[in-house]
């Protein structure tokens, strides 16, 4: 239980945030996702998106059907209904995806394991048995941020950066996994590979958003290779 | 359904729309057209044959044939347009006769200029539009050997627009979620510097360039990431601003000082590289009544376009006529009336 102090700003010419705390916190992350649903959940006409940062939720809004101060206004309504510091996160969805941590799958496996005090095996383990909250997404279209991990896994990044890891890449930092969705540089530590192609602009299948709970499913290289060729999307957790 | 052949194009070519708003939940920003204005004066031009979509073309147009005879808009920044070598004017709505090579060359006084089929695009749908996000890898820059279909609707040709008016001389900015961490200085700071547009500069953002001492932030560079407007001018490791434009993150961390309004977005889009850029900071309702009135000015569009008549004491570009060729077209245009 902690206290936050949340605070209103204006966000462009058609939105409001409004920031749980000014760093992330898990606290700060489970309000704001819950206060983005409580936003969403009022059904205002001319709301054009609700949506949650890390530490923020925020809404846009069409500003020649609802005016700043109605909006306000709501959402002070939506922020006096609830003891902010105490909520959990709602759980948007549950999902798994079959990850490769083997060889070339997870370059810097041992190394961050030797950083983080464990085995290779146990922190995979471990991984395995934690079912982590997308705390938001980021840097490309549906790019999630996860956490969080045991206090072990406070490894900061590297200061080198990788020049390239792949679309999939089960990357570790503080704390943190970042799945990416896209091939990138990146300076913090790939652990092992999701068979997943990333973002799917289609909208065929569903797209992680902030809430959604994700684990990763270790298995050797053919069975990657073969959710890969059937696309490599997420499977709800509890499906075969 | 007829088809445009793309027989080369520049670096910058893709189909765009209004875009996908709405998705920043998903990390996708809304992306579209960097001047929605001119698809509002290509609807103009084209009426209730243009169908919301066009081919953006950022400083370097390309080469196109078509296999039918289809009806054009050219909107946005002038660019050089040549039709089966013949001069044709920006601004205004031409016939493409079946196989004539449409010839678009540099911009001339902008950014992105903007062609306009009369017809329906048959692009699939992709989260609600057919517009290229290639970020998020939905559609990718047109390039030599691509062909685009489209079903082709009537609309008049040798219709022609009345010019913009001139740009602000100063664009406008609203403070961001982050203003305040620049202080008065960093205010006084952005309003008092003349600003240069890099050539670092695309659909998901455009570098300035300045002299002199820059600012910070009094939050330093460990900033936890937050979400993004369209417009914002981040100030990046190295104090360099950076306009986040439609294709930008959803998020980021480096600190916002300001954020340009709406109504000025596409004339910053406009500016080429090498232009000066200055901000002023107005308030949202200013905000909001340059966004109304730039709303009303494109629904009362339609109702300015005018035939265009030819008349030679008009032609103050004369020059710039492909006369060498002895072919001046008939639908070529010389002039507003």
């Amino acid at each position: 239980m902690m206290t936050l102090d949340p605070v209103i700003y204006p966000l462009g010419e058609d939105g409001l945030l409004v920031e749980f705390a000014p760093k992330l916190s898990m606290q700060a992350n489970a309000a704001a996702i819950a206060c983005r649903d409580d936003l969403a959940a009022l059904g205002l006409e001319g709301v054009v998106e609700v949506g949650s940062t890390l530490k923020s939720a925020f809404v846009r809004f069409d500003p020649f059907v609802l005016s700043h101060d109605v909006v306000e206004g709501a959402l002070r309504d939506v922020l006096a209904a609830r003891d902010w510091g105490a909520v959990e996160a709602p759980v948007a969805r549950r999902w798994r995806l079959p990850s490769c941590f083997d060889g070339d799958f997870g370059p810097q496996l041992a190394e961050f394991a030797g950083l983080a005090g464990r085995s290779p095996a146990d922190l995979v383990a471990e991984l395995a048995e934690t079912p982590l909250r997308v705390l938001a997404l980021g840097f490309a279209p549906g790019m999630p941020y996860l956490g969080e991990l045991p206090a072990h896994w406070d490894v900061p990044r590297q200061t080198a950066l990788t020049p390239r890891v792949p679309a999939g890449a089960i990357t570790a930092a503080i704390r943190q996994i970042v799945l990416f969705a896209v091939p990138s540089g990146t300076g913090w530590r790939q652990i092992g590979q999701a068979a997943w192609r990333g973002f799917d602009p289609d909208g065929s299948g569903p797209n992680l958003t902030a809430g959604d709970v994700l684990r990763f499913d270790p298995v050797g290289a053919d069975a990657f290779a073969a959710h890969m060729a059937a696309g490599g999307g997420l499977i709800p957790e509890g499906a075969l | 359904m007829s088809r445009i052949e793309v027989l080369s194009a520049g670096p910058s070519v893709t189909l765009q729309d209004a875009g996908r708003a709405g998705m920043a939940a998903f990390g996708l920003s809304a992306g579209g057209a960097m001047d929605p204005l001119a698809l509002a004066e290509a609807r103009a031009l084209l009426g209730a044959a243009f169908d919301g979509c066009a081919i953006e073309m950022g400083q370097m147009g390309g080469r196109f044939r078509a296999d039918a005879d289809l009806v054009i808009a050219l909107t946005g920044a002038a660019m050089k347009v040549t039709l089966e070598g013949a001069a044709l004017s920006w601004g205004q709505s031409h016939p493409w006769p079946a196989g004539a090579v449409l010839d678009i060359g540099a911009a001339t006084g902008g950014a992105y200029g903007y062609l306009s089929v009369a017809g329906t695009w048959d692009v699939p749908l992709r989260l609600g539009a057919k517009g290229t996000h290639f970020q998020a890898g939905i559609g990718a820059p047109l390039g030599a050997g691509d062909v685009l279909t489209v079903v082709a609707a009537k609309a008049e040709a040798g219709l022609g627009l009345p010019s913009r008016d001139a740009p602000p001389e100063v664009i406008r900015v609203i403070p961001s979620v982050q203003s305040h961490w620049f202080g008065d200085q960093g205010r006084d700071w952005l309003e008092g510097t003349v600003f240069t547009k890099t050539a670092k500069a695309s659909r998901m953002g455009a570098a300035l360039a300045f002299g002199g001492q820059g600012v910070q932030s009094d939050h330093g560079l460990s900033v936890t990431s937050e979400i993004v407007s369209l417009g914002d001018i981040q100030i990046t490791g190295d104090g360099t601003p950076y306009v986040l434009m439609r294709e930008a993150q959803t998020t980021g961390g480096y600190p916002r000082i300001a954020t340009v309004i709406s109504a000025d977005l596409p004339a910053f889009a406009q500016m080429p590289s090498g232009a000066q850029v200055r901000f002023r900071f107005v308030t949202v309702p200013e905000a909001l009544a340059a966004r109304a009135a730039q709303n009303d000015w494109a629904k009362g569009l339609r109702a300015k376009v005018r035939p265009v008549v030819r008349r030679l004491e008009t032609m103050h570009d004369l020059l710039s006529y492909s006369l060498v060729s002895g072919v001046v077209s008939a639908t070529d245009p010389e002039g507003w009336e």
